[in-house]
Parts: C-alpha cells; structure tokens; sequence
C-alpha cells in the first residue's frame, strides 16, 4: 500500500551517514575497540606517593602500553596507596618485575612503567609487586636541590 | 509622575504574569504531544517526511559548517600549540572541542535556525489559513497528525546532525593540520585516541544534542501553535524560535556542562 519514495531514500542516506560519524567517533575518535573486554590479569603494586595518577591511565612496558590502572586506593595499615593494573592475558612478567610512576615530558601525563626483573616464574593475577619507585614530587626536588645548593656555599667558607 | 511609575509597575507585572502563563502553557503543550505521540510511530511515514524536511536539508549547511569550523580549529590550534613545542596534541584539541562542545552547540545552532524557524513558519500558516481547524472538523487531532512528527523527527535528527558536524569537523582539522601544515599523522589520530573517552566525550556529547534537539523542536512547534494568526504573527513566531531556542541551547548547555565535567 505504502509506495516507496526517493524521500524516504534520502532519510535512509541521512540515518546511514549519520550512525556512520557516530562509528567513526567511536572508533576513529575515541578508540572504543582498544582495550575494552579482551582477557586481562590484575597485578598489584603499593607506592608512597602515587603523585597525579589516575585510574585508566596506561601501564607501559619499554614504553609498550600492556595494560591500564583498574583501581586506586588507600592502604590504613600501611599507609601506602595499592594500585590495582589490569595486564593484557597476552603480556607476561616475571615475579620480581619493579613498577615506577613516570611522566610522559615535562608536563604530560602519568603512566606505570613496568620494568621485568630475572625471575623464571611468572607473576600471576592478585600477585603483589615488591619493588616499586614512588612518583616524583617537583616540590620535594626543588627543596632539596636548594639544600644541597645551601650546603655548598657553607662548604666554601 | 506618579501615575507613570503605577503605569510601569503594571505592565511590569503584566508582562511577567503573561511570561509565567505561557510558559506553563508550553509545559501543558508539551505533555499534550508526549501523549498524542502514538501516532507518529504508528504512521512512521508521516516522521520520514518530517526527517527529510528537518533534517536531510540541514545536512550540506551542517557538513560545510562542520568542514569549515574543524579547519579554523586546526589553524588556531596549530598556532597557539606550537609555541609549546605540542603541536602534535592538535588532534586532541580539536577531537575534544568538537566532540564536547562545537559538535552539539553549532550543530544546535544551526539547526534552530534553518530547520527550527521553517517548522515555525509552516504550523503558524497552517493556523492562519485555518487549516488546523479544518483538521479539527474532520476529526484529525491536529496535534498527533502535525505537531507530534515534526517534534519526534528534530529529536531524531539533531543527534544525527550533531555527529555528522563532529565527524566532519575531525575531518576538517585533520586535512589543515595534517595535509596542510605537516603535523605527524600517526601522533595526530594516536594522541586523540588516548585522550578522547567513548564514554566520557563522545556520549555526553550525543546526549547534549539530544537535549537540544527535544528544546530547539519544542520551542519551534509551540512558537507556530501558538503564533496569532496574521502575517505579522507569523512572522514574529518565527523570529522568536530563533532568539529563544538559541538561547535555550546556550543556556542547557552550559547547564550540562556543569553536570557532565565537573573537572576530576
């Protein structure tokens, strides 16, 4: 009954193009298809100062993204901050890998750099890494390159 | 003198007791064509033709704007960002302003001024010459029959609009910064992908445009049910589409700014 109109292909055109820029954002833009389900493992490290990272932020290894930062959250016992990396299931590391805060640049963001250690044994989901290096806190640098500056100019007296 | 402060106070009031009465009138509308919505989907073809008029004809204004507002972001992105030695960070740059805020604000813009004002234009005259009375008479309710689709088609379409002007306006930043000037391609798409969130960015901006498309159609419909029923009218209706569905746009957005990235 109802014939078919070059309207209606015209809205067809608009509806298609239209979720068409909407897959584009998604993928292009945004890039949905990266490291959302796929298998992961969760590893844990405890920092005393976790400086300006945040969850999502990416986990690098030789500066390969492997994984991303699923939690953070503050130790009572310990006082440390314990942050949970989920690690893509194709990545493996031995136990005795150390975990660092790092900065992209100068100014960019933060990031977990993994270094791998010489362990034969592989760390496995909810291990807990041991050596771990604190991000670096620009103030504490600058007071203690004012110190020892201090300290110099008393030494040449 | 002191009959013209009486004077003033009164019409003061009138105009404010008159804002107040229209606007509960728009609400009363509004509900109205939520409940005789059924036959817009129902008669799904009566929303097509309404889609074609609304949106399909926006499409080349908003593909050419988008074009044109990408290609100005990647210039003015490129010259500030330079100076910092990032000018690879101008994906980033333009990705995120468009998709957050020039996407669903231009777009919105954009269309209240072509399709919202022709929606106007068209209900109002359909009053004028009496044709929504007509309706009436034959027993049509002219409110699901007219009003409902073109309302149900601009929500529809702005969404769709929205993501085209954003699409088109990466396109645009990518052909100035990329083809043009030089930045590296690789960290250009790379960079934006690190940066811009599905859910965070790209939603929230899909959402924007949906509440400006519910208040720009809202606005349009009502101006032209509500228009008097002269020339003059009419043409007054349309106007006042455009003033205050743009500010109705400026006004939300900054609104669900304040909602959406409140900056953690």
């Amino acid at each position: 009954m109802m014939a078919r109109k070059t309207l209606d292909l015209w809205v067809g055109v608009l509806v298609v193009i239209g979720f068409g820029a909407l897959l584009f954002l998604a993928m292009k833009v945004a890039n949905l298809s990266a490291f959302t389900g796929g298998a992961s493992y969760q590893i844990k490290a405890k920092f005393d100062n976790i400086g300006g990272l945040k969850v999502r932020a990416p986990v690098k290894s030789a500066g390969v993204v492997v994984g991303r930062v699923s939690e953070i959250h503050f130790d009572n016992q310990t006082f440390e901050a314990v942050v949970t990396m989920s690690i893509g299931s194709s990545y493996q590391f031995p136990k005795d890998t150390s975990a660092k805060i790092l900065t992209s640049g100068l100014l960019g963001e933060q990031f977990i750099g993994l270094a791998a250690g010489g362990d034969s044994v592989n760390a496995k989901d909810g291990d807990t890494l041991k050596i771990t290096q604190s991000a670096v806190v620009l103030e504490n640098l600058i007071s203690q390159f004012l110190y020892s500056k201090a300290a110099e100019g008393n030494d040449k007296k | 003198m002191r009959k013209g402060v009486a004077d003033f106070l009164r019409q003061l009031g009138a105009r404010v007791t008159g804002m107040i009465w229209r606007l509960g009138f728009a609400s009363r509308f509004f509900l109205l064509m939520l409940k005789h919505s059924g036959m817009s989907f129902r008669r799904f073809h009566l929303t097509v033709r309404e889609i074609y008029f609304a949106g399909v004809l926006s499409l080349i204004i908003i593909l050419v704007s988008g074009l044109f507002v990408g290609m100005v972001l990647g210039l003015q992105g490129y010259d500030t960002l330079v100076r910092y030695g990032s000018s690879e960070a101008l994906g980033v740059l333009v990705a995120l302003s468009l998709v957050r805020e020039l996407g669903p604000v231009v777009a919105g813009l954009l269309f209240a001024s072509r399709a919202g004002s022709a929606i106007t234009a068209e209900i109002g005259l359909m009053k004028a010459t009496e044709q929504l009375d007509a309706m009436e008479m034959m027993a049509v309710d002219p409110i699901a029959r007219v009003i409902a689709p073109r309302f149900w088609a601009g929500v529809i379409s702005m969404p769709l609009l929205a993501a085209l002007f954003s699409a088109m306006g990466v396109f645009g930043g990518y052909l100035v910064g990329v083809r043009m000037i030089g930045v590296d391609e690789g960290s250009f798409w790379s960079q934006m992908q690190a940066a811009v969130d599905f859910e965070e960015d790209v939603l929230n901006g899909i959402i924007k445009s949906l509440v400006f498309g519910v208040a720009i159609t809202w606005i349009a419909v009502f101006e032209g049910y509500d228009a008097p029923p002269t020339a003059e009218g009419v043409s007054r209706a349309t106007t006042r589409t455009v003033v205050s569905s743009s500010l109705a746009v400026l006004a939300l957005d900054f609104i669900l700014t304040a909602l959406m990235f409140r900056g953690n």
